[in-house]
């Protein structure tokens, strides 16, 4: 209603709503005009669409269920470390993934702690590479997200539905009949879409834990029709598959989702009466610290190979290291340009640039990678770019999940005191300065961090573009492992993960610095 | 003097009418029922909410389409007056200067103001240490540093308790008198409108009336005034 009157220019939102549109819209076109339809689908395509499907199917199925008994069990009981743990399932947002397979090897590989105490005990070894390893990571890296989204489905319960349980009488089985199973019908679907889309487009863990003909996902096959046949025309084809298939996957996963936050008041444990035998006690219990060592030993193997080698890293890594740093500081920056402009134009009434932002959301970013250079491919040197082209997909990948932080309290800061920011006159650059980042400042700080580390750690489109001369520091490190070079690589892991983490961190810490009122 | 000619305001099956002039130093209640458009009259007023037909008039100069920073009016609303994350100094120096870059002498008026309100030494504290009746003091010191000739309340002491809402209607009639701007004032209750108000508007049934004197209107009211009041 106000939004007209209110003197808040909406014209940079579109500008930047428009940007991000040109760069997947544009992107994709090029891929498609490029796109051989006429050679038809090989069957190694087929393979490569079978395989991704079945492989984030059986992720989100495995993630979900595994979830449930998890997120059940913190629902119900308070322990010392509840809040620590429940902030660790945020954590593999932000973990870079050739990190946490370089764990899970450690612990599944066929030199892992695992293969090891099999072989002592005389029994046949596991093997990690294939489907079983892309799922085992993908669960890794889900559990915990499905954890938390059902975990909120059980805090969304009123505490004053418990509270009436319990004076009824009611025994666990009447309570998950009449209260947990309805919620669980409405949660559980939007978490394993959600997963199920995350998981189609998976990148870096098909390229390090499948490969060959029988475990390669499209994403993969697009980088290797486009680094190993340079055939841009099957590369372009199988972009084209990739868009239908996570686009629609991604449009399903939006409409179960809602409109959920990052779960604010997680760490809030609702007073239960039920399941206080030792029986379930017990097995709560198990499931709780079954799901904790799951994710942290595997990191923690990392830390302990790493933490030696540290100190004596080629200097290819540091080289790496400091190309990271500033691809993460200048996709920071872009994503901020992008996102804060889209935020305030969607939260001063236009709703629907929000939804360009979400583009990213559907849009893979080999695809994007893959659109790019054929743009590029006549103009210039596309290996030249492969920095910036990694700072701007690593942006516009990160942008759904930072618009999603910054949206809420702009919308705040643009419908509780606009109307008196406009009888002041505080308009303009005054305005972005006096009142917009103030008020927003607590979002802005975690959406960079998010951004920073999401791409710190990303391996992806720059797989597809940079020279064997240069790296970014996730890409360094896959080539180390594929050299065999494990100690430079777990300190290489070891030095990823601190910069992710401490990006987060100080951008996160910056944001709440000095949070008043 | 401001004059509202022929208004109409409409919001999806909301419709309200005005047509009268307020007199330079005049001080006018807005009363009626809940959601018969008190609100909505003075949004339209200073800025928020455009004419759907009419003319808005400051002595001779139209001032429909005018931002609201650009009209003679300075505003309280029912809440948010201040930026939480502002100091109160900077809360009133917003009355002076948009972008808050203010001279040694804007300051000085900044912090006379505060003394003005009983808020001498508070400048450096922000909203939420504050009191709530403390709260509105800082907004009308800003309001008294904009020195603009008519006052708009949207209600900003509701949330206050009787005494201390009767406490913040004597300052703004203290205020009032040194700056001789005039004001417009909603109100829920009458005994406020007798309190501070010497004319009244009544908003019901789609039509803002002239101002009356409030003491005829309320020992008379009309029929839909008195179903109000009860």
């Amino acid at each position: 209603m106000a939004g007209r009157t209110l003197a808040i220019r909406q014209w940079p939102g579109a500008v930047a709503a428009a940007v991000v549109a040109v760069i997947v819209l544009g992107t994709l076109a090029a891929v498609a005009l490029r796109a051989e339809a006429g050679r038809g689908i090989s069957a190694a395509d087929w393979a490569a669409f079978r395989f991704t499907i079945s492989q984030a199917s059986l992720s989100a199925l495995i993630s979900v269920c595994l979830a449930i008994p998890v997120a059940r069990a913190l629902a119900r009981r308070r322990f010392w470390g509840r809040r620590v743990l429940i902030t660790l399932l945020g954590a593999p947002f932000i973990l870079p993934v050739i990190v946490a397979v370089m764990g899970l090897l450690s612990l599944f590989g066929r030199s892992g702690v695992l293969n090891v105490f099999l072989r002592w005990l005389g029994l046949p070894e596991v093997q990690i590479y294939g489907l079983h390893g892309v799922v085992l990571a993908h669960v890794f890296f889900n559990l915990p997200l499905a954890t938390r989204l059902i975990l909120q489905g059980w805090q969304d319960i009123p505490a004053e539905r418990f509270r009436l349980a319990a004076q009824l009488g009611f025994a666990p089985r009447d309570i998950w009949r009449v209260l947990e199973w309805p919620m669980l019908k409405r949660v559980v679907p939007g978490a394993a879409a959600v997963i199920f889309a995350i998981c189609l487009s998976s990148f870096a863990v098909a390229l390090t834990l499948g490969g060959g003909p029988r475990a390669t996902t499209v994403e993969l096959a697009i980088y290797q029709a486009f680094r190993f046949d340079f055939d841009l025309g099957r590369a372009a084809l199988l972009s084209c598959f990739q868009i239908v298939l996570v686009g629609s996957a991604a449009l399903v996963a939006l409409a179960f989702s809602g409109r959920d936050s990052f779960g604010a008041g997680l760490d809030r444990a609702v007073q239960r009466w039920d399941g206080a035998r030792p029986l379930m006690r017990g097995l709560d219990a198990a499931w709780i610290f079954c799901a904790t060592v799951f994710l942290v030993v595997p990191i923690g193997l990392v830390l302990i190979d790493g933490l030696p080698a540290v100190f004596d890293l080629p200097a290819s890594v540091w080289r790496a290291a400091g190309v990271s740093l500033c691809v993460a500081i200048g996709s920071t920056v872009l994503m901020l340009c992008l996102a804060l402009p889209i935020a305030v134009a969607a939260a001063s009434g236009r709703g629907w640039l929000e939804a360009v932002g979400l583009l990213g959301i559907a849009a893979s970013p080999l695809v994007i990678g893959t659109g790019l250079f054929i743009v590029v491919f006549p103009i210039i040197d596309p290996f030249l770019l492969a920095f910036p082209v990694t700072a701007v997909v690593n942006a516009i990948m990160a942008l759904p999940f930072a618009l999603r932080v910054l949206v809420p309290p702009v919308r705040d800061a643009v419908q509780g005191y606009g109307r008196l920011s406009a009888s002041l006159g505080v308009t303009g650059w005054s305005w972005v300065r006096l009142v917009l980042i103030p008020r927003s400042r607590a979002g802005l700080g975690f959406a960079c961090g998010l951004t920073a580390a999401m791409s710190m750690g990303d391996l992806g489109v720059v797989a597809l573009f940079a020279d064997p001369q240069s790296a970014t520091l996730p890409l360094q490190m896959y080539r180390l492992m594929g050299a065999y070079k494990m100690e430079a690589a777990a300190g290489a892991a070891v030095l990823l993960l601190c910069l992710s983490f401490g990006l987060f961190w100080v951008f996160d810490k910056g944001g709440r610095g000095r949070v008043e009122a | 003097m401001l004059k509202l000619e022929a208004i109409t305001l409409m919001q999806d099956w909301f419709e309200l009418t005005a047509d009268f002039e307020i007199k330079d130093g005049a001080r006018v209640a807005v009363i009626g029922p809940s959601g018969a458009g008190k609100s909505t009259l003075l949004a339209a007023l200073a800025g928020f909410l455009p004419l759907t037909s009419g003319k808005l008039m400051w002595n001779d100069t139209e001032i429909s389409m005018a931002a609201p920073d650009a009209r003679p009016i300075a505003m309280l609303f029912q809440d948010n007056n201040l930026f939480p994350h502002l100091s109160i100094s900077q809360n009133v120096g917003l009355g002076l200067r948009s972008n808050l870059r203010l001279s040694s002498d804007e300051k000085q008026r900044v912090a006379t103001a505060l003394d003005r309100v009983g808020l001498g030494g508070f400048g450096s504290r922000k909203p939420a240490q504050l009191s709530g009746g403390q709260q509105s003091r800082a907004a009308l010191a800003r309001v008294m540093v904009q020195n603009r000739p008519l006052v708009l309340l949207d209600e900003p002491f509701a949330a206050l308790g009787p005494a201390l809402k009767a406490e913040m209607l004597d300052l703004v009639g203290e205020l009032l008198q040194e700056t001789g701007a005039s004001l417009m004032m909603v109100s829920h209750d009458p005994q406020d409108a007798l309190h501070v108000a010497d004319q009244t508007v009544l908003v019901a049934d789609g039509c803002a009336s002239a101002p009356m004197p409030t003491v005829e209107l309320l020992r008379n009211p009309p029929p839909s005034l008195k179903a109000y009041l009860g």
